[in-house]
């Protein structure tokens, strides 16, 4: 499996073995694959690489520092369609509060969406602003609607209509049908204010955060992209708050977390070398179960195709488990499927 | 995967990968004079260390290549649909480093075309190293005249009809602009010929440099043109701009016609024909303004073959002076 090359080559690019012609091509297709190209160029970026590698390295560095632009228009464009909400907070998340902030977890790293976050009961404020200043609703379906807006932790998503990129306007950070029930409005007061007046969640939230996207939402797709950033989230916090570690375990705790956070930690720092040391004495030796999601992370092959079918089918329907309860569920599934919504195989 | 190559095409680099065995032995077949390697696994010589210092490997190239390692721009995958067509009722979904989501399923007897297809959305959505322009390129004398169109165009015909008569086939998809020096890089792939144009080039070539039939695809009739030996062997050596014109086939009473086009228009043409100028940003807007600044453009109206050329050789003599 090529992700064991890729996570080598990320974890310490220097100390990475000989690599032939066949280990660069099946490398670059894992990474491209796992969406960690750009974060690829700048690990091996000043180190002696072939021509033909530099040249692809630098068209990575050059897509990642347009998209980390665009990440950061979009924010900026948001903060101007709010203004007139000076009393609603505009917390960043994920890929654009890393670049927003200059985190090492942004560099090179690709950013999708516009996520952010803002206190629930100002929602409907955000939404009518963000519609007047141009962005559009675009899932059609009205079951689709209401579910979102019932279940979800975040509105429909909206695209704007002349820049066709989408926003996702978060109230938490979970789904409200997860077990975990995060403390929103924690993260939302203890938030770090930027220079232009857009907030990005502490160190310890970010690190909640990204563990409960990664761990407690979803079939572990990208799994090795979310798993870099809190890698470099932890080693960089780590590294200038002696009691980041402390810290964070209770603030998991709080947000009902701890599960996910410490399976993250464990995760990475097996996969990334992450220091992780803590003062309480943590246990970060793998559980059994973490083989699992090791082997879920680790399915991408040289020709940056996904393997192990069956493993991230159980991955799948536990995603579905952990976001809503099981009647609940079939209920939701039973209406899916009338309306020819079919699983992809 | 179970069948594979790396193939180069002028500056770019594909390792094509395929569930079946027909479309890589086709693409062998009709790009046999290209560089071309083993693809998957065997034959991987090179040994450069990340972080080791870098060293030229040994070659497994056949065809012209020199000097390179086969370390691939860009992977194609041609995989089933599901995974019980790759024998019951095969259908290739086309995907790769750069793919879209809702490609439309292929037939296996049209599995040279989904090769090309999925070569041609790598370039398209990942190459940084020129501006794109979806165009065909001919060369004469060092100099390089764009034939800049939509599909249905006629630019490819014309461009291979041109490519049989004197001139050098740089191209038949993509004119590739270097971003610092303004000349044109060759990508001399297989020429995609469609419906009545598949008579009218080979009535001129012959059988033997020409592919399968693919009947019925979403673009009609398709056969691909391998182009002339020179094309190929000079896939490496640039020219510079002279003339962009805007072919259009189809006028069958007239006189062929050339109507001068200005900056302005045909400028915002090239921006709609580029497929990487918004991903190039500053660098793509200033390659893009220095060709059209430099170089005079035309759209071009003429109602058979012969025509074409002669209006193209006329345009080229004037550009010249």
């Amino acid at each position: 499996m090529s992700a064991v090359l890729l996570v080598s080559v990320l974890r310490d690019p220097a100390a990475a073995p000989p690599l032939s012609s066949a280990d660069w091509t099946r490398l670059f297709a894992a990474a491209r694959a796992e969406r960690l190209l750009g974060t690829l160029a700048h690990r091996l970026a000043g180190l002696p690489v072939p021509d033909r590698v530099a040249a692809i390295l630098a068209d990575a560095r050059f897509d990642a520092a347009t998209e980390r632009r665009q990440a950061l228009w979009e924010a900026d464009r948001a903060r101007v369609a709010l203004a007139g909400l000076p009393d609603v907070r505009i917390v960043l998340l994920k890929g654009t509060a890393y670049v927003a902030a200059g985190l090492a977890a942004g560099t090179g790293r690709s950013i999708g969406d516009l996520d952010i976050l803002v206190a629930r009961d100002r929602l409907d404020d955000v939404e009518a602003a963000l519609l007047v200043a141009g962005w559009e609703w675009v899932k059609p379906d009205p079951y689709d609607d209401i579910y979102y807006r019932r279940w979800m932790h975040e509105l429909p998503p909206l695209i704007h209509r002349d820049r066709d990129r989408m926003i996702d306007v978060h109230h938490t950070i979970l789904p409200l049908t997860a077990r975990p029930s995060p403390d929103a409005a924690a993260m939302i007061r203890d938030a770090i204010v930027l220079e232009d007046g857009l907030f990005i969640l502490s160190p310890e939230d970010r690190l909640c955060h990204a563990a409960a996207h990664m761990l407690a939402d979803g079939g572990l797709e990208g799994g090795l992209r979310n798993l870099w950033d809190i890698h470099c989230l932890c080693a960089e916090a780590s590294e200038t708050q002696e009691d980041f570690y402390p810290r964070l375990f209770e603030r998991a705790a709080g947000h009902g977390l701890t599960v996910a956070v410490w399976r993250a930690l464990r995760l990475a720092h097996h996969l990334y070398g992450t220091p992780v040391r803590s003062q309480i004495g943590t246990d970060f030796r793998l559980r059994w179960s973490d083989r699992l999601f090791i082997a879920r992370l680790m399915s991408r092959d040289g020709w940056g195709r996904e393997g192990r079918w069956l493993l991230g089918q159980g991955f799948y329907i536990r995603s579905h488990l952990l976001r809503m309860p099981p009647m609940m569920l079939a209920r939701h599934l039973w209406t899916k499927w009338r309306r020819g919504y079919r699983p992809l195989g | 995967m179970r069948h594979s190559l790396t193939l180069r095409v002028g500056p770019a680099l594909f390792r094509i990968g395929s569930a079946w065995a027909s479309p890589i032995a086709q693409l062998r077949r009709l790009y046999a004079d290209y560089p071309q390697g083993p693809g998957e696994g065997a034959g991987a010589a090179t040994a450069t260390g990340a972080g080791r210092g870098a060293g030229t490997g040994t070659e497994t190239w056949s065809g012209t290549g020199t000097g390179e390692g086969d370390i691939a721009d860009f992977t194609v995958r041609l995989q089933p649909v599901k995974p019980w067509r790759r024998w019951l009722r095969p259908s290739i979904f086309i995907a790769g480093d750069h793919m879209l989501a809702d490609a439309a399923p292929m037939a296996l007897a049209h599995g040279l075309l989904a090769a090309e297809m999925g070569m041609n959305l790598q370039m398209a959505l990942g190459w940084r190293r020129h501006l794109l322009l979806h165009a065909a390129t001919v060369e004469k004398d060092g100099f390089a005249v764009i034939l800049s169109g939509e599909s249905g165009s006629g630019k490819s015909t014309l461009a291979a009809l041109l490519g049989e008569r004197g001139w050098r086939l740089m191209g038949d998809e993509f004119a590739l602009l270097d971003l610092a020096t303004g000349m044109l890089a060759p990508f001399p792939r297989l020429v995609s010929l469609k419906n009545q144009s598949v008579d009218a080039v080979r009535a001129v070539v012959g059988e033997d440099r020409l592919g399968p039939l693919m009947a019925a695809t979403a673009k009609g009739d398709i056969r691909h043109l391998v182009p002339r030996p020179d094309a190929v062997r000079k896939m490496d050596t640039q020219a510079k701009p002279i003339l962009l014109l805007f072919p259009h086939f189809g006028c069958n009473t007239c006189n062929a016609t050339a109507r001068p086009m200005d900056a302005a228009e045909t400028f915002v043409r090239l921006t709609q024909a580029s497929t990487n100028y918004v991903a190039l940003g500053e660098s793509g807007f200033r390659a893009l303004t220095g060709l059209v600044a430099s170089v005079p453009a035309a759209a071009i109206d003429y109602g058979s073959g012969e025509d074409g050329i002669a209006i193209v050789e006329t345009l080229l003599r004037e550009a010249r002076q």
